[in-house]
């Protein structure tokens, strides 16, 4: 009886644990929005379409974010059910990590830039 | 029954499984996978940061716009996006447990794969030709870092491909083939996430600079 238990046990888990499937619409939704969200920002920065470069980099930037969460749902399958919630909890706690690594050393760096004087300007001081 | 009664005191908690319970062979490989490619993830966030910070940094040498092209960057991205799209058609049809046209379309991956790392070795061979070298600056080394890791992913991910079309040739679609393969579909699928970031951040914002 124990067996049984940890056997029926075991096969929820592999089934409730394993990686969701996609179908082939799924697969073909996900690859078109790709292509769109792919072919957009190209577009934009090729033509010069926008007026203000400030404005093509931020709408370009919208684009790779929200291309990412198409991958991430059409081709890695994520959802917060898929290995009870931890593969979820993985990439979130890796979100954070990333959001910190990244925003912190732009922004340090940058304010470390600005308040330095380039030797050149230092030695003329124009 | 299956978790015991506490070995030692009765009356205190139990924060633990007595006995461990066994689970199917491979049962937590997709989540181990899942938190490497996580790791990996961090791996790039460093170098994006790196890139993020020293990218504006030509010491007088060459800038993005006289560097790169961008017709064949959007080549090169959709290559990278088809392979991606050839990879979920194996998965596809390995669920079907159809083995030839699962390895038809694993071989169709690895050509567009190959063709991806090709486009970019002559990018970069055009880039050194110029004297856009790794040592030329700041800038370019850290953007032969970035973009060279990732493709040095991809070439991995292209070993592991042909090691598992070996794998599927010599034993067919068994279920540890099949867990390995759907490791190489993340790991594939990974890194074509990652290649966004590097045409928006890289390529894109670089010639807009």
């Amino acid at each position: 009886m124990n067996t049984d238990i940890h056997a029926a046990h075991a096969d929820d888990h592999h089934h409730g644990g394993s990686h969701a499937h996609g179908t082939f619409s799924t697969y073909m939704l996900g690859f078109v929005l790709s292509v769109v969200l792919t072919a957009i920002p190209f577009w934009l920065v090729m033509s010069g379409a926008l007026p203000s470069k400030q404005i093509t980099a931020l709408v370009i930037m919208a684009f790779a974010v929200v291309q990412i969460v198409v991958h991430m749902i059409y081709f890695l399958h994520m959802n917060t059910t898929s290995e009870n919630g931890w593969s979820m909890m993985a990439l979130i706690f890796t979100i954070v990590m990333v959001v910190i690594a990244l925003s912190g050393s732009l922004w340090v760096m940058n304010h470390l830039n600005s308040n330095m004087m380039p030797i050149h300007q230092m030695s003329g001081m124009k | 029954m299956t978790i015991a009664v506490n070995p030692s005191q009765a009356g205190e908690p139990v924060f633990y499984l007595a006995d461990e319970h066994p689970h199917p062979e491979g049962y937590s490989t997709s989540l181990g996978f899942w938190i490497y490619l996580m790791s990996d993830c961090l791996i790039f966030a460093m170098l994006f940061a790196t890139f993020g910070v020293l990218g504006a940094n030509y010491a007088a040498g060459p800038a993005p716009k006289d560097l790169f092209e961008l017709p064949l960057v959007a080549v090169n991205t959709s290559m990278l996006l088809l392979s991606s799209i050839t990879y979920g058609f194996a998965m596809l049809t390995m669920q079907q447990n159809k083995i030839a046209q699962t390895q038809m379309w694993l071989a169709i991956t690895g050509l567009f794969g190959l063709a991806f790392i090709g486009i970019e070795l002559s990018e970069f061979a055009h880039m050194i030709h110029e004297g856009a070298t790794p040592q030329r600056s700041a800038f370019l080394s850290a953007f032969f870092t970035l973009v060279g890791t990732h493709g040095l992913h991809v070439s991995c991910g292209l070993i592991w491909l042909v090691t598992l079309m070996v794998q599927v040739w010599k034993f067919g679609l068994i279920e540890a083939n099949r867990r390995r393969l759907m490791c190489l579909s993340m790991f594939w699928h990974f890194l074509d996430v990652v290649w966004i970031g590097v045409f928006t951040f890289v390529y894109l914002l670089g010639v807009l600079r």
